[in-house]
């Protein structure tokens, strides 16, 4: 290693200001920044409480998110063989069943290794593309704002990756991540001071502009020929009792072997990664509690009201937790401290406006099944408008104090 | 043609562009441009109604009592919308379907009044009416444009023409449905207003505040 930090400071005044290649600087710094630690670090007493900064504050969320990425991984491959022994299939389509052929690993539903591997080989081109393509504006941004390149985009590719589904055309997940990056983010001046969710941003790009494959009224299940309605969609039809007819128990449900986008169907998962990063205080619990509130009063709500036509009104809200993306959005996509409510209070109103739109628009709206992205993009854009209804609510108590006491 | 003339009819093309500077008549360019066809329509309803109301408005100037000017004006622009409407209902039937609404709406475009009181109530006839044609021009320049990108890549053809073969049809090309959206306009005129500030640098606002910039090779 030692050889690699000589050279690194060899080619660094090539680099640095007034160097031949200064216009390049940031690309050196991210490669060096990626292998050593930076020297220039405080060290007199910097008024922090905590050495936590962003580079860490995103590792931490990539680590939550393993729980997910595994548990995807195994159900996108579950449901490929599930449904390829059902149909007969032999052998996967293309590249990815000369892969699984050549290393012998066989395409059986029970063995967790090989659903793994199967899900991994769709997991993982999403992953490289969306990484890629996010990578590339990252540096284009950064050469052209000259500011340093961060790790936002990693948690960003990371989610984007997980929330689409696993029959994405690559083009897509390219066309889909590079909006979210640069419209949803980069416009307005990179990580930070986005006022949206960029993730969500790119998803949504691709549910309004190719709603047949991403709109969710039809499975994503990675075999050709093969159909079957969401969980959502049935629910949708005949309400929990559909959902149980075809064969899905809530714990099912709960532990993720339903069909779904790549990385959201296990709320079991979401729920381990929940408890690492509120642990570690990135997530805030206010607000996760505040969507599992208007989740479940605004579905006990719609329990109470009853329908003749539309079933979905009877769905409890413990079916709705589990069913769909709503445990990942929640605990992943609700919490992002940039585009989420900053004070307190705020929080608690940010994520009940959530749960109460997510239920909402599944219950009422007959075109879009699933709502949690919505609601959390509607969200996003009313996060400035409650914290500053909080601060004047603050503001005008404390001067009321004040006159009290100086009367 | 002098400079002045000249510059009435040019710079509400690139350098005081009716939507893309001053952010007027934004409505009916999300609403109608979905197709090329209907979008060149609507420029030439609204390129006609303006620049008739101008003229009209500019020669009867000195007669309009100031405290009614606005009805007035309302009144001129509604009679040549009304004109406009049963033209187009006449003769391009199907298009007006499509227009729906639009046409009539161009009463209340802001452009359309805009010009109006703030040239038209000012100035020569002849001058009016080379200031309605330029705004009308800017106009439907952003208007083709959101028109035609919108066609294309949201139908994969211009003008009804096949430019693009389509997945379904047998070709490569995968519509976004984005395009058909009023909101995909929106994030294309967003994309041109960005394009043309980087280009005329003098269009960009002052920020309302400034977050401090930290560019690295400054602070080092």
């Amino acid at each position: 290693m030692k050889g690699l930090r000589r050279l690194m400071d060899r080619l660094n005044p090539l680099f640095a200001k007034g160097g031949k290649y200064e216009k390049y600087y940031t690309v050196f710094e991210m490669i060096d920044g990626f292998f050593y630690s930076l020297p220039d670090v405080n060290q007199k007493a910097p008024h922090v409480r905590d050495g936590s900064d962003l580079k860490r504050v995103m590792m931490f969320v990539v680590v939550g998110l393993i729980p997910c990425i595994f548990m995807g991984m195994y159900n996108t491959g579950l449901q490929a063989n599930a449904a390829m022994a059902s149909m007969g299939i032999e052998s996967a389509a293309g590249w990815r069943g000369g892969v699984l052929d050549g290393l012998g690993i066989g395409y059986d539903p029970a063995n967790i290794w090989a659903c793994t591997w199967h899900g991994f080989l769709y997991f993982f081109p999403i992953y490289i593309v969306s990484v890629g393509v996010a990578g590339i504006w990252e540096v284009v941004f950064a050469a052209v704002r000259n500011h340093e390149i961060n790790e936002g985009a990693l948690v960003t590719t990371m989610l984007f990756a997980l929330i689409v589904p696993a029959t994405t055309p690559l083009w897509q997940v390219a066309l889909g991540i590079s909006f979210g990056i640069v419209l949803g983010k980069e416009v307005f001046g990179g990580t930070g001071k986005n006022f949206l969710n960029p993730a969500l941003t790119g998803r949504a790009f691709l549910y309004f502009s190719f709603p047949a494959e991403h709109s969710g009224d039809a499975v994503w299940t990675a075999v050709d020929g093969f159909s079957g309605a969401t969980a959502l969609s049935l629910a949708a039809e005949g309400g929990v009792s559909a959902i149980q007819e075809g064969g899905t128990t809530w714990m099912q449900s709960f532990f993720g072997t339903i069909q779904g986008s790549l990385g959201e169907t296990s709320a079991f998962a979401c729920l381990l990664g929940a408890i690492f990063i509120v642990y570690t205080g990135v997530a805030s619990w206010r607000i996760i509690a505040g969507v599992f509130i208007g989740v479940i009063a605004t579905s006990t709500l719609f329990n109470m009201i009853g329908s003749e036509t539309n079933s979905m009104f009877a769905v409890p809200w413990y079916w709705h937790m589990v069913i769909g993306g709503l445990a990942f959005g929640m605990i992943f996509m609700a919490t992002d401290p940039v585009s989420a409510a900053m004070t307190d209070a705020g929080r608690w109103i940010f994520g009940i406006l959530i749960g109460l739109m997510t239920v909402l628009i599944r219950v009422s709206n007959p075109a879009f099944p699933e709502g949690i992205m919505l609601a959390i993009l509607f969200a996003n854009i009313f996060a400035p408008l409650i914290d500053y209804a909080v601060v004047q609510v603050h503001i005008a108590k404390r001067s009321r104090h004040l006159a009290r006491q100086s009367n | 043609m002098n400079s002045d003339t000249k510059k009435v009819i040019t710079d509400p093309l690139f350098n005081n562009n009716p939507i893309a500077l001053q952010i007027l008549g934004v409505c009916s360019a999300l609403a109608v441009t979905s197709k090329l066809a209907p979008s060149l329509v609507m420029c030439l309803a609204l390129t006609s109604v303006l620049a008739c109301s101008n003229v009209v408005v500019s020669v009867i100037r000195n007669h309009i009592p100031s405290s009614i000017r606005i009805i007035v004006q309302m009144i001129i622009i509604s009679s040549l919308v009304i004109i406009v409407d049963q033209l187009l209902k006449a003769f391009l039937f199907e298009i007006s379907k499509q227009l729906s609404v639009f046409v009539g709406l161009i009463i209340t475009n802001c452009i359309v009044l805009g010009r109006a009181e703030a040239y038209a109530m000012k100035n020569s006839p002849g001058m009016s009416f080379l200031d309605g044609i330029g705004n009308g021009l800017g106009y439907s320049l952003i208007l083709i444009l959101v028109g035609s990108i919108r066609e294309l890549f949201g139908s994969g053809s211009l003008l009804e023409y096949p430019i693009f073969p389509l997945v379904t049809d047998g070709g490569w090309f995968t519509p976004i449905g984005l395009m058909l959206v009023p909101p995909g306009a929106f994030f294309i005129v967003g994309f041109l207003i960005w394009g043309l500030r980087t280009w005329k640098v003098e269009q960009v606002e002052n920020p309302e505040y400034q977050i401090r910039h930290v560019h690295r090779l400054e602070d080092a």
